[in-house]
């Protein structure tokens, strides 16, 4: 009896020690996990938080420090928010931006807002990069912009007297690569959330529209007048865009093929992601080369000033006439309506500012 | 001795209770969905999609370049008339070759049913505006100034129009709707209950149902494409026109 007594004691005490926790501290940053706004709570499925990239607070942090620091260009002239300005929705006013060496690029700066929701996670105008982590490698390393080196990069980065500390305290390393980098930037993008712009106070019962927007938003909704809802959706979907990429009647031939460039398919030419009509008040010029300078023109584009190709899609209406042919009355209403859905809480953020 | 032999006794009768079931019937089955699409038996698959390479009966040729549509509702009738409804809808995306499968979570008993049925996009009690967060996520909702909930289907593509040119078409199933505005009138229902008839449920079931895209346009309306195209989500006469010639749209082909 003795000798089983012994024998249990031992077990017990093997399977205690083996299941005792390690003393060994491992350094947690801290969680933030995004706020979502009520109506995207409400309406939409839940943002993409990429398991290998959870929102802290060290690590937002350390991405808006990038995201303003000229020291992820080659000659450390050029930061994100060059080309991605706060006041503009994180767009750019010129047409083309231009990069490091003033070398211009072909395409529109695209606003940054709202980016956690583009559930299919294809990024740029022509969806070229998947993830918001990966696009964050292309414009630094592009030659027409940052024109860098990551491994310059990485070097510059290690050897600042502040970044080792605040990567340690985000990733738990102070060894500097680009893909914690990426990660870095694309957690503080995902805070980029615009949510309160007077449209979205109206569907909360907290704002009231004017006729003019009131029936600019039926002119929107209206499937034989704007009929703008099956690409850029409606009050179902606070996003304001599909994020799918569609030929909107700009060009009879293209120089900038688009998707088609990226998967290869003719069927894809001339087709470019749908932009959120969130934040407009802030991001002219519009289109994916920022053709039209005003709402007016791209209103008029719509309204008469389509032209056909062989990939232009379906859902463009009327195009052997140039467009849907809307009264002055409801393209002026239209665009007070497009209006209503910027948010002007979102560009004075002090949160999106420059530290 | 004795502690030794408790042990052992306790090991087999863990190992035992783990052993798996070697029942020779399920006496719950799992169920699964399969839809294709053919155009007058030709196969149809996103493949084929952007091409002018299709006729309707009314003589037009088209393409197809998006289609989609939604089935809600299963339901199974047993012999004394109960009926087992399966949860949840799927979209069946051919345009992205997504989800032509659906696999709901609820299992059905083996046995003989008298029919089986699901509903081409909503009833009316479930067509509820904003109810649903995957489908608002993917703009597939229909405004309120057409009743709100949802679109049942959309096919878009273009046709050669009478002046030989290329012209788009939207072939968008919601329910049918007049007096656009504040406060819309619903002429009749629009929804389609398919029924696949009698079935023998004895383990997990596939179901083959395919879409002929061709019946959309023929019988009993011969569909004129240069008549009807765009804006028919307000024409409740287009959208009755379309319940009509979705009656026989769909066909049970095989249960595997």
């Amino acid at each position: 009896m003795k000798k089983w007594n012994s024998y249990i004691i031992i077990l017990l005490t093997f399977i205690y020690t083996s299941c005792s926790n390690e003393s060994v501290e491992t350094y947690v940053s801290t969680p933030s996990p995004l706020e979502i706004p009520q109506l995207f709570e409400a309406r939409i499925l839940n943002p993409i938080i990429p398991n290998d990239n959870p929102q802290t607070t060290e690590g937002i942090a350390l991405g808006k420090k990038l995201f303003f620091d000229p020291i992820l260009s080659g000659n450390n002239s050029q930061a994100c928010a060059d080309c991605h300005a706060p006041e503009n929705a994180f767009s750019d006013s010129d047409r083309f931006s231009d990069g490091i060496d003033g070398s211009l690029g072909n395409r529109n700066s695209m606003p940054l807002f709202n980016l956690a929701w583009n559930y299919d996670e294809k990024f740029f105008w022509d969806g070229n990069t998947f993830s918001l982590e990966h696009q964050a490698f292309v414009p630094v390393s592009d030659l027409t912009e940052m024109a860098s080196d990551w491994q310059d990069v990485e070097e510059k980065l290690q050897q600042h007297l502040e970044y080792p500390n605040l990567f340690n305290l985000a990733f738990g390393t102070s060894k500097i690569d680009s893909v914690k980098v990426t990660k870095a930037l694309a957690q503080f993008q995902r805070t980029l959330i615009s949510s309160n712009s007077k449209f979205d106070k109206f569907l909360l019962g907290e704002a009231v529209l004017t006729p003019e927007e009131q029936n600019g938003f039926n002119v929107f909704m209206d499937e034989n007048r704007g009929d703008c809802f099956h690409c850029h959706g409606s009050e179902s979907n606070p996003l304001w865009t599909d994020n799918i990429f569609h030929n909107n009647g700009l060009d009879k031939t293209f120089t900038d093929l688009g998707l088609g460039a990226v998967t290869g398919d003719p069927a894809d030419n001339g087709k470019f992601k749908s932009p959120s009509l969130r934040n407009l008040a802030f991001t002219a010029p519009y289109m994916h080369d920022g053709r039209f300078a005003t709402l007016e023109e791209v209103i008029n584009h719509y309204s008469e000033g389509l032209k056909n190709s062989s990939t232009i899609d379906p859902l463009m209406k009327k195009v052997n006439q140039g467009g849907v042919q809307l009264s002055m009355q409801d393209k002026a209403d239209l665009k007070s309506f497009l209006l209503s859905l910027s948010d002007y809480e979102f560009i004075n953020n002090s949160a999106f500012s420059n530290p | 001795m004795n502690k030794l032999t408790s042990i052992f006794l306790l090991i087999l009768a863990v190992f035992v209770s783990c052993d798996t079931d070697n029942d020779d019937t399920i006496s719950n089955a799992k169920m699964a969905f399969n839809f294709s699409h053919t155009w007058d038996g030709t196969p149809v698959t996103n493949s084929d999609f952007n091409d002018l390479k299709f006729t309707n009966a009314n003589g037009e040729t088209l393409s197809i370049e998006r289609l989609r549509y939604l089935i809600s509702d299963i339901t199974f009738t047993s012999l004394n008339g109960e009926t087992l409804k399966v949860n949840g809808y799927n979209l069946v995306d051919v345009t992205n070759n997504e989800d032509l499968t659906f696999e709901p979570i609820t299992f059905i008993p083996a046995g003989t049913y008298t029919n089986v049925s699901f509903i081409f996009g909503f009833k009316n009690e479930d067509n509820i505006h904003n109810a649903y967060q995957d489908l608002n996520s993917i703009s597939w909702s229909v405004p309120t100034m057409l009743g709100g909930g949802y679109h049942y289907m959309q096919l878009d593509g273009k046709f050669v129009n009478s002046s030989n040119t290329e012209q788009g078409y939207n072939f968008h199933a919601i329910r049918a709707v007049d007096n656009p505005g504040n406060r819309p009138t619903f002429p009749q229902n629009t929804f389609i209950t398919v029924n696949l008839g009698s079935v023998n449920i004895s383990g997990n079931s596939t179901f083959n149902i395919e879409m002929n895209i061709a019946e959309w346009f023929k019988n009993p309306n011969r569909w004129d494409l240069n008549q009807l195209n765009q804006g028919l989500m307000p024409n409740s006469m287009a959208q009755i026109m379309m319940f009509e010639n979705g009656q026989n749209v769909f066909n049970l082909i095989s249960i595997e």
